[in-house]
């Protein structure tokens, strides 16, 4: 690119910028000046808005700007407004049973939302994002329940916890009837298999079905009651079905009646507010096993 | 050809020329003619459906708004006569695009920038401003001496320029207001404006046009054209050599002499242009270009000097359309003696036209055929399979049903897909077990979740369709989609 020194060209009658890029020159062809003045004005408006709004960064932060404005205020005035407008429809949620909120469709999409998300922050790490569960921690889109699957059972269950130490928590536990010495291990395989035979599940060969049976009526029965279909008011899990928190192979039954099981389940009263429990026992309910 | 300038000689601004250039006034002359009154025609058409198509009532029923053409942003709703859009259905407005986009690019072929000329709201704003500059302030000449005796701002000045003002902004701010009427009931708004009660939203609006309309057609007129505006570019590489632009026909204007010696030299058989060069085409030039230059970026081809020169050509007895929509191609042919050819139907132009019948088409077949019901399906992804305590397996769905329609409607749901199966719809009376009623009302969506059941036995396969029917057990309306029912 040459020095700027314009040629006239005689052809237009214009003179050149003096660009010239390998032969070809540049008509001068002037920019109209409100460009450039505009151009200016974006420069002032700049300065305006580093004085106004926070801009440049400092060691330890930013200038502030007069206007004091900060996005980090702006949400927090968000939130509360948003506090502000769910305030009326959790008040209407609150107040509602559990089961008019079944059957009216806006209330069971707002309890349906809001339980989704606070299971989501809350029950998630156990009961898993989707509430399907995993070993030890029930899947709660099935129908089979410890405590009972109806609405005001499920809602009793997430106030209160299960062996959580309140003082109206669900109790009752599997007891570690090898550990504990009552049943010698021979008999422990015995009545595993029995209770494998209960679900309809293959037993080992030359078990002795008549002494699993006379182990489980002995010990068992208390609490799965009799032909082991389980007691809701103890957790009891009904042995016939086909769900199995800890696993139905043998080797698990045993260990399981060997050292027992006493899963926790956390009370939430107190930590959730009653409105936002409704809403998650609505939830659960709703996930499709409720009764 | 071009001779180098020693710097030495280059003593004043225009001799380098500046780099920036202030804006030279164009002060456009008033005419009389066919372009003119088509032009006036369009403009009336145009700001007349704009200012007064708001107030248009159309019946849709009770509960649902009466204004014909209403854009409804907080129901998401857009409501034109007879038809009522969806957010969903945004793709007709893609499909509007096209064929607004290709009936761009078809006038281009046929008749160059009839946009930019006749239609382009710049335009018809800024004739429009043009129009109240010469009932106020008088024509071409009044308006250039006015400007040049800077020093005589008398009263009388000053308040011709403070009455031209006034009114441009009167009618920026009308153009602004009829805008907010498309968002909301027409007269509804109209009184809550005159009574200050209309929300926050609609003023803002309504001052961001009205500053717009105001600076845009009063003051950055032609420039936004050349400066603002990519169609002309665009243009330039969607025209081809038979498209007709308003052309000088240089063939029978050159060489200019004036009136008196193209007399004498016809008389002895010379041969003259036509053209005098009394610059009335560039006099009445909104963008303030010589037309007979040849096709320019500047013009707009509004037709206004095609008027212009046709009245100079009757008063001093010569053929008109010297300048005229016409192309090189027939210049030339004329040159040589050939008669001229007009070729609309061409390849290019039958391409623009097949599209735009497609499209256009298309989007009717659709809007016809539009279902009032739908249901659309998502399957539960965590998780995907249920195993139940009697060993059968459930899949749980979100379903959103759509009604569409002005009245509410009952709903059945049935499912064709495992043996054997069943379905629940959460929160739904069990009136009828097998078969789930659920009312949506009218103009809105529901969102259900549904769950299937199906035993293990005779269903072996890890995956089976399952397709959701949804009847309107009042009027048999039906529509249905298919899913998928998944074993654990």
């Amino acid at each position: 690119m040459s020095e700027h020194q314009g040629e006239f060209d005689s052809v237009t009658g214009r003179s050149t910028t003096g660009h010239e890029w390998d032969g070809i020159k540049e008509l001068n062809t002037p920019l109209p000046r409100w460009w450039v003045i505009t151009f200016y004005l974006t420069i002032v408006w700049a300065i305006g808005y580093w004085i106004v709004y926070p801009a440049w960064p400092l060691i330890s932060g930013n200038t502030r700007g007069v206007l004091g404005y900060s996005s980090r205020a702006d949400v927090a005035v968000e939130l509360a407004n948003l506090d502000k407008i769910r305030g009326d429809k959790m008040v209407a949620l609150g107040a509602a049973s559990l089961a008019d909120i079944e059957k009216d469709p806006a209330l069971l999409a707002l309890a349906r939302a809001k339980g989704k998300t606070v299971f989501g922050d809350n029950c998630a790490p156990c009961h898993g994002s989707g509430a399907a569960g995993a070993k030890g921690f029930p899947n709660l889109n099935d129908d089979d329940w410890l405590w009972g699957g109806t609405l005001d059972q499920i809602m009793q269950t997430i106030q209160f916890g299960a062996r959580s130490g309140h003082a109206k928590t669900h109790e009752g536990q599997m007891l570690a009837f090898g550990k504990d010495g009552v049943l010698k291990p021979d008999e422990i395989v015995t009545v595993a298999n029995y209770v494998r035979s209960l679900a309809g599940l293959p037993t080992r060969n030359g078990y002795d079905a008549a002494k699993g049976g006379k182990i489980f009526d002995d010990n068992c029965v208390a609490c799965h009651g009799d032909g082991g279909k389980g007691n809701q008011e103890l957790g009891a899990p009904n042995l016939t079905d086909k769900i199995w928190l800890y696993g139905s192979d043998e080797a698990t039954l045993i260990e399981t009646i060997t050292n027992g099981r006493a899963g926790v389940m956390p009370a939430w009263e107190g930590r959730l507010d009653p409105a936002t429990i409704k809403a998650m026992a609505v939830y659960v309910h709703s996930l499709g096993g409720g009764k | 050809m071009n001779k180098a300038v020693n710097p030495k000689d280059l003593t004043s601004d225009d001799d380098y020329g500046p780099l920036y250039a202030a804006r030279k006034k164009v002060y456009p002359q008033s005419v009389h003619g066919t372009f003119r009154r088509i032009k006036w025609g369009l403009m009336a058409f145009c700001l007349g459906v704009y200012y007064f198509l708001p107030f248009v009532r159309w019946n849709r029923g009770l509960g649902a708004p009466s204004q014909a053409v209403l854009i409804d942003l907080p129901n998401s709703r857009f409501y034109f006569f007879f038809i009522e859009l969806w957010p969903q259905e945004v793709y007709y407005f893609t499909g509007l695009l096209i064929v607004a986009a290709v009936a761009l690019f078809l006038m281009n072929s046929v008749g160059g920038r009839i946009w930019c000329g006749y239609l382009c709201p710049q335009t018809v704003w800024t004739d429009l401003f043009y129009a109240v500059e010469r009932f106020v302030e008088g024509d071409r000449r009044e308006r250039m001496m006015k400007d040049k005796s800077v020093g005589a701002l008398t009263i009388r000045r000053v308040s011709e320029i403070a009455l031209k003002n006034f009114i441009w902004l009167m009618i920026a701010w009308w153009t602004g207001g009829a805008w907010v009427l498309y968002f909301n009931d027409a007269p509804t708004l109209v009184k809550q404006l005159l009574t200050f009660q209309a929300p926050a939203l609609a003023y803002i609006w309504i001052g961001i046009l009205t500053a717009t309309t105001f600076v845009l057609a009063g003051y950055m007129r032609e420039q936004v054209c050349t400066y603002m505006c990519p169609w002309p570019r665009i243009q330039a590489a969607l025209t081809d050599e038979w498209a007709l632009n308003v052309t000088y026909r240089y063939d029978r204007g050159e060489k200019r002499t004036s009136v008196k010696k193209a007399a004498e030299l016809r008389a002895l058989g010379e041969h003259v242009g036509d053209c005098i060069d009394c610059y009335q085409c560039v006099a009445v030039c909104p963008t303030g270009i010589d037309i007979r230059d040849g096709a320019q970026m500047g013009c707009i081809q509004c037709g206004l000097c095609i008027d212009a020169c046709d009245n100079v050509m009757t008063k001093i007895g010569r053929p008109t359309r010297l300048i005229a929509y016409d192309n090189d191609i027939n210049i030339h042919r004329r040159q040589e003696g050939k008669a001229p050819i007009y070729r609309i139907v061409r390849p290019r132009t039958m391409v623009y036209s097949a599209i735009i019948a497609a499209v256009g088409g298309i989007m009717i077949y659709v809007l016809a055929t539009r279902t009032l019901l739908d249901i659309n399906v998502l399957h539960d992804r965590n998780p995907v399979a249920v195993r139940l305590s009697d060993g059968s397996i459930r899949n749980a769905y979100t379903a959103r049903l759509l009604n569409k329609s002005g009245h509410d409607r009952v709903i059945a749901i049935d499912i064709d897909g495992p043996v054997n199966s069943t379905i629940h719809v959460v929160g739904a009376d069990s009136v009828t077990p097998d078969r789930p009623m659920i009312v949506i009302p009218r103009d809105s969506t529901s969102e259900l979740r549904l769950l299937v059941t199906a035993p293990a036995e005779g269903n072996p396969e890890k995956s089976i369709p399952v397709r959701f029917h949804v009847t309107d057990i009042g009027l048999g309306e039906a529509a249905s989609t298919t899913d998928n029912f998944v074993a654990p």
